[in-house]
């Protein structure tokens, strides 16, 4: 077997197969299970104060919350409907 | 200053209940007054490891009730002077854990002159184990090199992250420290198991000490000693280093490499 494998190159071996699976569910599972729970009811006011002003939609922003290391980012994208020429 | 840690994993079956007996005994053979506290509410298990089971009259559900003090329920270790044990409740349901209660019970613990109370998690994040970890101050969490394990141990960070008083209150942080139990040296070796180091790189936690496998813990467990005692043991050896470890003392990992037996050993077998 090992023979066999050393001409014919071998499998991948099966740790470094599990840990190319566990690196990419656990930066999954960390982006979708850590997202504060106040970001929709944040997401929902915004909407409501900028329409006061813009016309925009529950779809034209979108609020995300990112870690990096040490620090976090809150972005927050508002797409503004195109001005009408006048 | 006293110190609540949490021995938990999400996981279960991982070693946890191993690891509380051992690493509150190694404290306590340490000098240091400690308390074990079983939460596996429903199925307890910490009094039968640690070989107190025909002692058990009263429990943690008891004390929280009000039917019991402290001190009645309290069960004095066999094998170590300073070292008590607070066992789980058999038969009542887990939401009789209050979180006020819990509170009640460690602060008394403190007011009796503990210096470390040690809590032992039931598997899951259900109520039980998110009452084992919020008071916690420090915690251990076990883990298997083993893909189930290893991403349970990375949700129970999460929940010691957002949970946790500390957490809760803003405070300074839970200190995480990550235990590897069952490390087979020769399998990683072959590439048939995850390294320490991959564990290690995956839930980003500083390595408290890494416990080999070895029929040692099942003998222990069949006779109701906890692990650590074990004479010639490296599994008592390996639990030694993670308790000096905590202490802040410095200790290289051992039984991490694995040496391929020579032609003698493998013609005449032998250990």
């Amino acid at each position: 077997m090992s023979l066999l494998s050393y001409f014919f190159g071998s499998k991948p071996k099966t740790a470094s197969v599990a840990k190319e699976r566990l690196s990419l569910i656990i930066a999954h599972e960390r982006t979708s299970n850590r997202a504060p729970d106040f970001l929709p009811a944040l997401q929902k006011e915004l909407i409501e104060v900028i329409s006061k002003y813009v016309n925009v939609g529950l779809d034209d922003i979108k609020v995300q919350l990112e870690k990096q290391d040490n620090c976090e980012i809150l972005e927050v994208n508002i797409t503004l409907p195109e001005q009408p020429p006048k | 200053m006293a110190r609540v840690i949490v021995i938990t994993s999400g996981k279960g079956g991982v070693g946890k209940t191993t690891t509380s007996a051992s690493f509150s005994s190694g404290l306590a053979l340490r000098g240091f007054k400690t308390a074990v506290i079983d939460f596996d509410v429903g199925l307890r298990n910490l009094d039968l490891i640690m070989g107190c089971e025909r002692r058990v009259v009263y429990d943690l559900v008891n004390v929280i009730n009000g039917e019991a003090n402290l001190s009645q329920a309290l069960i004095k270790d066999k094998h170590c002077e300073n070292l008590f044990i607070l066992p789980a409740s058999q038969t009542r349901d887990k939401d009789a854990l209050s979180e006020e209660g819990v509170e009640k019970v460690l602060k008394e613990l403190f007011h009796m002159g503990f210096e470390y109370v040690v809590c032992d998690s039931p598997a899951g994040i259900e109520r039980g184990a998110v009452m084992a970890l919020t008071f916690a101050d420090e915690a251990i969490v076990v883990s298997n090199p083993e893909v189930s394990s290893v991403r349970d141990s990375d949700r129970i960070l999460g929940i010691l992250q957002s949970k946790s008083r500390r957490a809760v209150e803003g405070r300074e942080p839970v200190k995480e420290h990550l235990l590897i139990t069952r490390y087979s040296p020769k399998r990683v070796e072959e590439g048939e198991m995850l390294s320490y180091k991959d564990v290690q790189e995956l839930l980003r936690v500083p390595l408290i000490g890494v416990i080999p496998e070895s029929d040692d813990v099942l003998q222990a467990s069949n006779q109701g000693t906890p692990a650590i005692h074990l004479k010639d043991s490296d599994v008592a050896t390996a639990y030694q280093d993670v308790v000096a470890r905590f202490l802040d003392e410095d200790r290289p990992l051992r039984f991490v490499s694995y040496e391929k037996p020579g032609i003698l050993k493998r013609l005449f077998g032998g250990k």
